[in-house]
């Protein structure tokens, strides 16, 4: 395939964006077209069918599925109360009596004459959806939910764990490089971004109530600590954790991207939505980072390219070199054969240091500025 | 009669399609490939698969595509004369099974759907240890495009698996594609059919099979999984965008990939007449297929994969289980960053031979795991005694024992990037050596480009050129693995060979590569405490077959003998690694 690299995430200061915002069943929404949304309004609600509860009446009251029918005291569609008596049944000439209670409030959905059991359904619960960004509903999905759109910078993140939070951007550090260190009341409800951030300074920021963390490099056993697990599987968003994670560039000692910080920079102190939830498979979802904002930011026609080319500005996403910047000097037509042994389709970049080195193909990123 | 063949494998990344001809004999033309396009923004199959049917024709100049419409049949060298294809794009088949007992005819429902093709994202059973709403929730939360209900034998209660069927009732999973009621196969208690339908009749589209243990001694798997090869047809595939015009246009029915791979695997287990094991390594998932004593399983280890899924293998192997395999010092903390930037950035691939050896470590757990995984489901049926039929009625001796014994496996075919891709063809050996500890006598090959789906559907309609393909153009042969099983003291001698070419006498501990091209009669005479399959001391004659690599002799034990000192077993693992003639950091050749 002519296209063996990885296209580089997004990370610009201006963007039209629009986030669908749809229910996960038919429902109601709850705005309008025009309407001005901000992050935690909610837009649309629909109702859960509650879960069923299976109570095994037959057994518990000692008679056979088919005979249940002369027991039961509440009939299908019939509402119940917990711990309302549902079916009741006498043994030994009516010495002792057996009664079988409903273990929730809800609704006879089934009794069987087969198994002896009686479903009874939970009352369905509201579920609502938010708009996430602050922005305008463009169009209204009928029953299902709406778009908003924002405009504002964007930049998507390599890794992330916890689902959409928000709250004001605020760089805690001087330099790409620098870890976050020193959290303090100040970054309360926060979402604060640093170069790096251990384990003692992550219980820190959950302790004073930040809001998402937003770093270059992080150690996969900090990461492990902070869940309590390992990751196994690249799927992320649905952890049950107090603040959402957002690593920008991998795991290990690696600061953020220049342009990342400097953009961050700019827009230290606006309110942001950040989702930590990732998806690497086919459909990948990357973890976002959306700050809302008006300022006059003249946008360069977007010339670029996808393909590699030379002159190209890549960023080297694997050992020996990961991380590094460079540029590209020659795209070599012929495979060439690695250390490894490996014959692959390589570039000749010079890293910015002025060093020139052959890198696979495959581990290159495209900078787009 | 046919002179000209294409054959596609929609894929859930990459559509691959391939050009077979008819030339003195079958063989394999050329091969093209492109992003397939099952997902926005362009949610049709179509466009990946005429992408690599248009490289195909670029390779080959033939033309087989006029338009969007494909030339069939062949003439005046263009077009094809069939057209076949395979599909796992857009997650593969994803099934929910059910059972009475976990380990009988759950365990059966379990082995119909995998042995189709499926994956199966859960099974559920009645001692399977959950509360019954933990049950309806996690049937909802799974969006399965098949059921399939078994339980019961025929005659016997039927209130276990009407229970079941209640459950799934309450639960009224939704599809995972489009809005049609979800297909229930029902394969259980034929007493219970009437009630099962009236239960589930409302809210999903319920097909009868028959029982696939009707007896508690006999297994029948075939309707069901005819059932579900159907339904994977007329429901998921039209349901996936794209797939209507794909099914038009092939002159035979589409296959799931996972299901053509099975057939080629069993074709391949009949032509040798022996066990076969073949493994399939991929980004997300690890294929195992195998044939022994006549008798087919399919299983999928759904996150034991080289790239999205490669932490996964962390977690489950452990990472000392990783650096047992890697020949030099490494760090725990260096293991588990470097796999995880291999798993947020899956498409990079190994520059250096530190980071290579890493990878091929992890590779041999997961091949270690999904082995494990197969054999606890491809074994005989439960406290049963034995009934032997054919085909897919299947039953065993006493019951609950693994079928499959590495000590008796006649060869074994490795594929997936890792195997296949191995910068040298050692490696390849090596990680399956190391995975699988086949004993005895065992031949090894690599399918070098993926072409056992292509094969497998060929196979359904013409055997024999899918057959000569397949020894032609597809598999790599690796040579004959000699692995004496047990154990003797190190440095003893464990083996004597003899043959035209060669005598001499190999020390336990040792792997020792006898160069081979073609095949040569052996005599193998094993030590006193080590077996080659005869029994202990046992002389064995046998014609060998070489390869690429050759005869393979590995005296390192079996089960292997890894030393537990971590400096020790560095130095076990670079003498292997040198005998092989593999680089190693630090000196490469």
């Amino acid at each position: 395939m002519s296209q063996a690299y990885t296209p580089g995430l997004t990370i610009t200061p201006f963007a039209v964006l629009r986030k669908t915002r749809k229910l996960p069943l038919k429902g109601e929404v709850l705005v309008e077209v025009g309407q001005i949304v901000e992050p935690q309004t909610l837009v649309a609600r629909a109702y859960l069918p509650g879960i069923v509860h299976i109570v095994k009446a037959g057994e518990i009251l000692g008679v056979a599925g088919e005979d249940l029918e002369k027991h039961i005291l509440k009939r299908e569609g019939e509402k119940v109360e917990k711990d309302e008596v549902i079916a009741t049944a006498t043994s030994f000439f009516g010495l002792s009596k057996r009664t079988v209670r409903s273990p929730i409030r809800g609704t006879i959905e089934s009794i069987s004459p087969i198994t002896g059991n009686i479903s009874i359904r939970e009352e369905p619960k509201p579920i609502y959806i938010s708009a996430y960004i602050k922005g305008k509903v463009v169009e209204i999905l009928p029953a299902e939910g709406v778009v908003v759109e924002a405009r504002g910078a964007f930049l998507q993140g390599i890794f992330g764990v916890g689902g959409e939070r928000w709250g004001h951007l605020k760089v805690v550090v001087d330099s790409p490089e620098e870890p976050i260190k020193d959290i303090n009341g100040d970054m309360k409800d926060c979402i604060i971004v640093g170069g790096s951030i251990d384990g003692e300074n992550l219980r820190k920021a959950i302790d004073i109530g930040v809001k998402g963390v937003v770093v270059g490099g992080i150690y996969d056993e900090v990461l492990r600590d902070f869940l309590g697990y390992d990751i196994g599987v690249a799927i992320t968003g649905q952890e049950d954790i107090p603040l959402t994670l957002i690593i920008m560039e991998g795991f290990g000692t690696l600061p953020l991207a220049r342009r990342t910080f400097e953009l961050l920079r700019r827009f230290n102190g606006f309110f942001a939505s950040i989702n930590g939830a990732t998806q690497i498979r086919a459909g990948v979802i990357r973890p976002e980072i959306i700050i809302p904002h008006n300022e006059p930011i003249q946008v360069q026609s977007e010339s670029f390219t996808n393909q590699l080319v030379v002159g190209a500005k890549v960023r080297v996403i694997r050992e020996p070199y990961f991380g590094r910047l460079g540029e590209v000097l020659s795209l070599p037509p012929e495979p060439q054969i690695l250390e490894t042994g490996a014959k692959v389709r390589v570039a000749e970049v010079r890293l910015e240091e002025g060093v020139k080195v052959v890198i696979p193909r495959a581990n290159l990123e495209i900078i787009i500025d | 009669m046919a002179e000209a063949i294409l054959a596609v494998d929609c894929g859930s990344t990459t559509t691959k399609a391939i050009l077979f001809n008819k030339n003195g004999g079958w063989h394999l033309v050329a091969r093209g490939e492109a992003p397939t396009t099952v997902e926005a923004p362009f949610d049709n199959v179509m466009i990946g698969l005429f992408n690599a049917v248009r490289e195909l024709e670029e390779l080959t100049g033939r033309g087989i595509l006029e338009g969007e419409r494909f030339i069939i049949p062949s003439l005046n060298g263009k077009g094809v004369d069939l057209f076949l294809a395979t599909s796992s794009a857009g997650g593969g088949l994803q099934m929910l099974v059910m059972g009475v007992v976990k380990t009988m005819t759950a365990e059966s429902a379990q082995r119909a759907a995998l042995g189709a093709g499926a994956i199966v994202v859960d099974c559920i059973a009645l001692d399977d240890g959950r509360e019954d709403f933990q049950r309806i929730q996690r049937i909802r939360d799974i969006r399965p495009d098949i059921i399939l209900l078994a339980g019961g034998t025929d005659g016997g209660t039927i209130t276990h698996v009407v229970q079941l069927a209640e459950i799934l009732s309450a639960a009224e999973p939704r599809a995972r594609l489009g809005n049609l009621p979800i297909p229930v196969i029902y394969a259980g208690n034929k007493d219970a059919r009437e009630e099962v339908k009236r239960i589930l009749g409302e809210k999903f589209s319920v097909i009868i099979t028959e029982n696939i243990r009707p007896r508690l001694e006999v297994e029948n798997l075939g309707p069901a999984r005819e059932a579900i090869h159907e339904l994977f047809l007329q429901h998921v595939m039209r349901q996936a965008p794209g797939y209507n015009l794909l099914m038009e246009a092939t002159t035979h029915p589409i296959m799931s990939t996972p299901n053509a791979v099975g057939e080629m695997v069993q074709l391949l287990g009949r032509e040798i007449n022996g066990n076969v094991l073949a493994v399939d390594i991929g980004g997300a998932t690890t294929d195992v297929f195998s044939v022994f004593s006549g008798i087919y399983n399919r299983t999928v280890s759904a996150n034991l994969g080289m790239s999205y899924s490669i932490c996964n293998v962390m977690v489950e192997a452990t990472i000392p289980n990783i650096q047992r395999w890697i020949p030099f010092d490494v760090s725990p903390e260096e293991i588990r960053n470097s796999l995880r930037n291999k798993m947020i950035r899956p498409t990079t691939i190994p520059q250096t031979l530190r980071d290579l050896y890493i990878e091929q470590a992890v590779a041999r757990e997961a091949l270690r795991l999904a082995l494990e995984h197969h054999k606890s489901l491809a074994r005989s049926l439960v406290g049963v005694q034995r009934e032997r039929t054919v085909g897919d009625l299947f039953s065993q001796t006493t019951g609950g024992e693994t079928i499959i014994n590495m000590n008796k496996v006649e060869m074994i075919i490795g594929s997936g990037g890792v195997l296949s891709h191995a910068p040298h063809r050692a490696q390849a050996a090596l990680m399956m050596m190391d995975a699988f500890q086949a004993g005895g006598i065992t031949f090894l090959a690599v399918d070098s480009i993926f072409m056992m789906p292509h094969l497998g559907v060929l196979s359904s309609v013409m055997p024999e050129a899918a057959e000569e393909i397949f020894w032609r153009d597809c598999v790599v042969p690796l040579g004959s693995l000699v692995a004496p099983i047990g154990a003797i003291r190190e440095g003893e001698p464990a083996i004597h060979l003899k043959s035209r070419n060669y005598d001499l006498e190999i020390n336990f501990g040792e792997v020792r590569i006898l160069p081979l091209p073609d095949e040569e009669e052996f005599s193998l005479k094993p030590a006193k405490g080590l077996d080659l399959g005869e029994g202990k001391g046992k002389e064995v004659v046998r014609r060998l077959k070489g390869g690429l690599l050759g005869i393979i002799v590995d005296c390192r034990g079996r089960p292997l003998q890894i030393p537990q000192q971590d400096d020790k077993r560095r130095e076990w693992l670079r003498a292997t690694y040198k005998a092989l003639s593999l680089p190693l950091p630090g000196e490469e050749r």
